[in-house]
């Protein structure tokens, strides 16, 4: 029953943040954040996979152009996406002359990778760490659903996934918000069967991992200025405060949920956003810009991933979750 | 707390929360998007049969199949089914026309991996499941029918 919370001592700066997004995505309420908006999904490619390799090739490159190192400086990259096997980042990573370490967390993978480079960096180890995590609209949909022009209607929960990625560097030198914490998830099934019901399935395990969370740091939603979920959306979110509330903890209005504040009300995907690129995005653009500018003083990001995949759900498996935390502080001068 | 009294009262509560679909509105769409398709079929039928008298009202009936399989395996390609399909539901799906977009529709998507493991393998991954107990009923229906006929 026990879980971790990592305090790390070196505290390893985000020195560069870099997001790339769809031209939907580019149309929702971050649009102002994003540092590139693709004119369209395919990005120049042939195909939507090749477009997601392409977007995370150019998240890396864009997030250490933007922490002013040169490629050589690197010396690992941790990534991540949703195709089978992570085919997106270990193709992406074939073009650059580092190791490459891939983790999958489903939707988590941008908290999960952060934290494990956080460790990484923190450890001595290695000076600086690239972390990226995508997903593309098109190709989860082809791999999870259906194709992309039969005509069926989309159930009320589901969530559209996030065309876009992300990518930030973390450091032990230079300049940037420091990551301070980080709480690994455990992975938590609470039956739920029906795969259009992300935001259901997952929640629990955020709630645990917050749980956890809360009483390793001894801490309390307040102190946070953001409490960040990845793809929850609408429901899943809703869900959240009630689990949470059931344990005597109230979360208010620091709470939000990237995937319920990605799309405008009249982009009409149903119950907000999701995939890894939602949360990837959100933080490394609005929330990095708001520790930037020191509007947010701490952050607690915490993505969520549902781990199914359609083999395990034709078999009649339910849905388990997994959430990744990690807290980010603003620096002082 | 026992898992699966939890799990049985966190879906409970899950389908209480989850947003339902509105029937009326939905039912409203897919009946008349659905007629609309079928009185296009009529139309061709009725045309059909006023261009070319002679020809017989069955052959009639096959060339109408054909022309509305046509147009929605183009509207398919042209990306415009499956915007009718989200707004119409069940009646871009029941007719004809929906057929021809689930099989044309993995066609278009899986076009990326080559013609015969892409488009060949991958047609008939929705619309398969159609076609066998499309097979299967005929059958059945067909044996049904042999041993009535050999009762009257």
């Amino acid at each position: 029953m026990k879980y971790d919370t990592v305090k790390f001592k070196r505290q390893p700066k985000i020195i560069g943040a870099y997001s790339i997004v769809g031209p939907k995505e580019g149309e929702g309420n971050f649009k102002d954040y994003f540092d590139y908006i693709m004119k369209n999904d395919l990005f120049g490619e042939k195909t939507f996979e090749k477009a997601e390799r392409k977007m995370i090739e150019t998240a890396i490159t864009g997030a250490i152009q933007k922490a002013k190192l040169k490629v050589s400086d690197i010396n690992i990259l941790v990534a991540g996406d949703l195709l089978n096997q992570i085919i997106s980042s270990s193709y992406a990573a074939r073009a650059f002359d580092f190791p490459y370490l891939g983790v999958y967390g489903a939707c988590s993978t941008m908290a999960e990778s952060i934290a494990v480079a956080s460790t990484l960096v923190d450890g001595g180890y290695f000076e600086n760490v690239v972390c990226c995590t995508a997903s593309h609209f098109s190709t989860a949909e082809r791999q999870y659903r259906f194709p992309l022009e039969l005509g069926n209607q989309r159930p009320p929960a589901s969530q559209w996934t996030v065309t876009g990625a992300g990518s930030c560097v973390l450091s032990q030198k230079g300049k940037g918000p420091r990551v301070t914490m980080a709480t690994f998830g455990k992975v938590i099934d609470w039956g739920i069967t029906d795969v259009n019901n992300m935001g259901a399935a997952m929640a629990p395990s955020a709630m645990e991992t917050l749980l956890a969370h809360f009483e390793n740091t001894k801490t309390t939603p307040d102190d946070y200025d953001l409490i960040a979920t990845g793809d929850l959306g609408k429901l899943g979110s809703e869900i959240l405060i009630d689990l949470m509330e059931d344990k005597g903890i109230k979360l208010g209005l620091n709470y939000s949920d990237c995937g319920q504040m990605y799309f405008r009300r009249d982009q009409k995907t149903l119950c907000g956003a999701s995939g890894c690129g939602c949360a990837a995005t959100v933080f490394n653009s609005y929330i990095m810009k708001k520790l930037q500018d020191g509007q947010y003083k701490r952050v607690l990001f915490m993505p969520t991933g549902a781990l199914l995949s359609t083999t395990a759900t034709q078999q009649g498996e339910s849905v388990p979750g997994v959430c990744h935390a990690i807290v980010v502080e603003s620096y002082e001068d | 707390m026992d898992i699966k009294e939890r799990n049985k009262a966190y879906n409970k509560y899950v389908s209480a929360k989850v947003p339902k679909t509105k029937p009326w509105p939905t039912l409203f769409n897919s009946f008349w998007v659905g007629g609309l398709i079928c009185l296009i079929g009529q139309g061709i039928n009725d045309l059909i049969l006023f261009l070319a008298p002679n020809i017989s009202e069955q052959s009639a009936w096959a060339y109408t199949l054909i022309s509305l399989i046509f147009i929605a395996s183009f509207l398919t390609g042209i990306g415009v089914y499956d915007k009718i399909g989200k707004f119409a539901g069940g009646g871009s799906i029941v007719p004809i026309t929906g057929f021809s977009n689930s099989i044309t529709s993995p066609s278009v998507e899986f076009k990326s991996e080559g013609i015969v493991y892409g488009i060949c393998v991958k047609m008939f991954t929705i619309a398969g499941p159609v076609i066998v107990f499309g097979v299967i009923s005929s059958a059945f229906v067909g044996l049904i029918y042999y041993i009535v006929y050999l009762f009257i």
